[in-house]
């Protein structure tokens, strides 16, 4: 039995695996009926009004307005695309795996009726390399759907084509940036493109795409069946619905966990995850990925869980990924940990975020290493403040965003993590230790 | 399905981009699309790839399919593999090898046979995600023909870190000394870590994940 604290929508059935089969999913959650009665019975603008009215925002990061991204498609007999982005890399964000491997079939049928009301006739799935499992999963929940009528050409005889490819990536995070993605997929390197033009005018082979997340494009099923106010008695006013957040770091039960979204976050993180580990206290937490700036335990664990809350706290909810950090972290290493991740993964197209991811990683290496000055510090931030708004896409935004919080926040640690350092102490021991003995030690 | 690039037409009828290859001699110069005559494609691989063309309106599109494909005939984008992707679909070996060099999980350096990927991103790094990957390097020892092991950013699975991808399927969270239990498993062709395969856990909101007791006890 789920926990009181869940509320499973998107997980609904998901601990049987028979949900994973199209028998088991037409048996548990009366699937493909609602793709059947859209083809059948409503129009493009229907759907399309239904999306708009549920105000189920993008689950991918950014947050956007699935039915307004989808009514920004232009009418007409060109061709048209609709891309399911399944590259999750953020780190701290595991929940598209889970949907994916859990209920593959939901996510199918959401990208039949998402591809109703973008007109599109091409779909693709992009997953992310290492997904391998959960791609072989796929391909077999596309196979049956093709078998069972559901997608190829003139499906349930309804005249309309829609044909599903399951594209498996390489392993490169700047390919979940969806123009990056568009590259990849037509077979490129995954670098970012300039926006305007943005996909829904130009995106895949030229011709107007819609890109949505996995999630996002999980929940189109329900919302077309029982309809936009069904879907906002769950979450805010600003942030309608339920979200499955994934859950990680520093607690006892780390998992994904689906949760109608504006809950106290400290539900999410005690009450479903379990709280910090024994002995051990809560310091800061990662509100929506590796790149949400960090908050404090002070600051954040009475924030509602919502979209408007964390923007309002300078910070995202962005990917729905919490990721906490206890007493015994360093928060000099978590940043060098995380600048590292976005120097490896920055595609390179960019100065600002090629040298200044690069940059920073060097001097948070000075940092931990004890060679650093107080001065860097201040380096350290005016290279995030450069990087940030100065690039094609927000990789580097993404790093510089949680590095500039966390030298913000936390600038005593810092200063005391070098200056032990310097004298030859392990950091990490200065962080365990209490603060009172901390002046005789550094 | 594109006009041209459908499963039944002949990669030699499709149309080569003539800017790449007019006024030039044809010769094993990367920068010329290699007949198909010249490169000994297996049929296997020659068959694989025209399929994945057909499956995309744009026969480009599955450049990163055919790498997938030379890497899992020839265990990693050898030369001469990139050389018969590149014939097929009629593409230039340099544009297939900017594309292979691109993605950290194609290989344009021969790796060992069974690849092994720690994450040591944030979330594994506090659970001992470092330790992990010292681990499984102690364990596969000097035998790079077997084992490719590599610290590896974030797999997207912080739910049971500290974790590893091991022939391209995860398992966690592990203890350090589940990787040389791993490495004799994969020696001796066995199941590996049948208990800590992700596959077979339950939802974490259902019951307490397995070994959630034990982890806190190993940092």
């Amino acid at each position: 039995m789920p926990h009181e604290l869940e509320t499973r929508v998107l997980l609904e059935h998901a601990e049987d695996p028979r949900l994973r089969t199209l028998d088991g999913y037409k048996d548990l959650v009366s699937g493909y009926a609602t793709q059947e009665r859209a083809y059948k019975d409503m129009e493009q603008d229907e759907v399309l009004k239904e999306l708009e009215d549920s105000g189920l925002r993008g689950r991918g990061g950014a947050g956007f307005s699935m039915g307004k991204k989808a009514s920004f498609l232009p009418r007409g007999g060109m061709s048209k695309y609709l891309c399911c982005n399944a590259d999750e890399s953020e780190p701290g964000a595991f929940k598209d795996r889970e949907l994916m491997q859990r209920n593959p079939h939901q996510l199918i049928e959401g990208i039949a009726i998402a591809a109703l009301a973008a007109d599109a006739g091409h779909a693709f799935i992009f997953i992310r390399g290492e997904y391998e499992e959960q791609a072989d999963i796929l391909d077999a929940a596309v196979a049956e759907a093709y078998e069972a009528g559901y997608l190829g050409t003139n499906i349930l005889d309804c005249h309309r084509d829609l044909e599903l490819v399951v594209h498996r990536g390489a392993g490169a995070y700047i390919c979940g940036e969806e123009t990056a993605l568009l590259d990849a997929l037509e077979g490129k390197r995954g670098n970012p493109r300039l926006k305007p033009p943005f996909p829904a005018v130009q995106g895949l082979y030229g011709g107007p795409t819609l890109i949505n997340n996995v999630e996002t494009l999980s929940n189109v099923p329900r919302i077309v069946s029982k309809g936009a106010e069904w879907f906002r008695q769950y979450g805010t006013e600003q942030s309608p619905g339920t979200k499955v957040v994934s859950v990680s770091g520093g607690v006892r039960r780390p998992g994904n966990y689906e949760v109608s979204l504006g809950i106290p976050t400290r539900d999410l993180i005690y009450g479903l995850a379990g709280g910090p580990l024994p002995g051990r206290e809560i310091k800061a937490f990662y509100p929506g990925g590796s790149s949400s700036p960090v908050l404090t335990a002070a600051e954040g664990m009475d924030l509602p869980y919502s979209f408007e809350a964390m923007a309002e706290a300078g910070s995202m909810l962005g990917s729905g990924s919490i990721i906490v950090a206890d007493d015994t972290v360093s928060i000099p290493h978590m940043a060098l940990r995380t600048a590292r991740f976005y120097h490896h993964e920055s595609c390179g197209k960019c100065a600002p975020c090629r040298e200044g991811t690069n940059w920073t990683v060097k001097m948070l290496e000075r940092v931990v290493r004890g060679e650093a000055t107080p001065m860097d510090l201040d380096i350290i931030s005016s290279v995030q403040e450069n990087i940030m708004g100065h690039c094609l896409c927000v990789l580097g935004d993404s790093m510089a965003m949680p590095v500039a919080a966390m030298v913000r926040k936390f600038r005593p640690e810092f200063e005391q993590v070098m200056a032990a350092a310097a004298g030859g102490i392990d950091p990490h021991v200065v962080v365990d230790a209490p603060p009172e003995t901390l002046g005789a030690t550094v | 399905m594109s006009p041209v690039d459908g499963p039944g037409v002949s990669s030699r009828d499709l149309p080569v981009d003539r800017a790449v290859t007019e006024g030039r001699a044809l010769s094993a110069d990367p920068e010329q699309i290699p007949q198909l005559a010249d490169v000994d494609c297996p049929s296997e691989l020659q068959a694989r790839v025209e399929e994945l063309m057909g499956r995309y309106p744009d026969r480009k599109s599955a450049s990163i399919p055919a790498l997938w494909a030379v890497q899992e005939r020839y265990g990693w984008c050898t030369p001469e593999g990139i050389r018969q992707a590149a014939a097929v679909m009629r593409v230039t070996p340099a544009y297939l090898e900017s594309v292979a060099s691109f993605y950290d999980l194609l290989h344009t350096e021969p790796v060992g046979t069974h690849r092994i990927e720690v994450c040591t991103n944030i979330s594994c790094w506090m659970r001992g995600g470092d330790e992990l990957l010292d681990a499984f390097r102690a364990a596969a020892g000097e035998d790079e023909d077997d084992f490719f092991v590599t610290g590896f950013e974030c797999l997207g699975a912080c739910d049971i870190a500290p974790m590893a991808s091991i022939d391209q399927r995860y398992y966690g969270p592990l203890e350090a000394a589940e990787a040389g239990v791993a490495i004799e498993q994969l020696r001796a062709g066995a199941e590996v870590l049948p208990a800590k395969a992700l596959a077979k856990r339950g939802l974490a909101g259902d019951s307490p994940a397995p070994g959630a007791s034990s982890i806190g006890g190993a940092i």
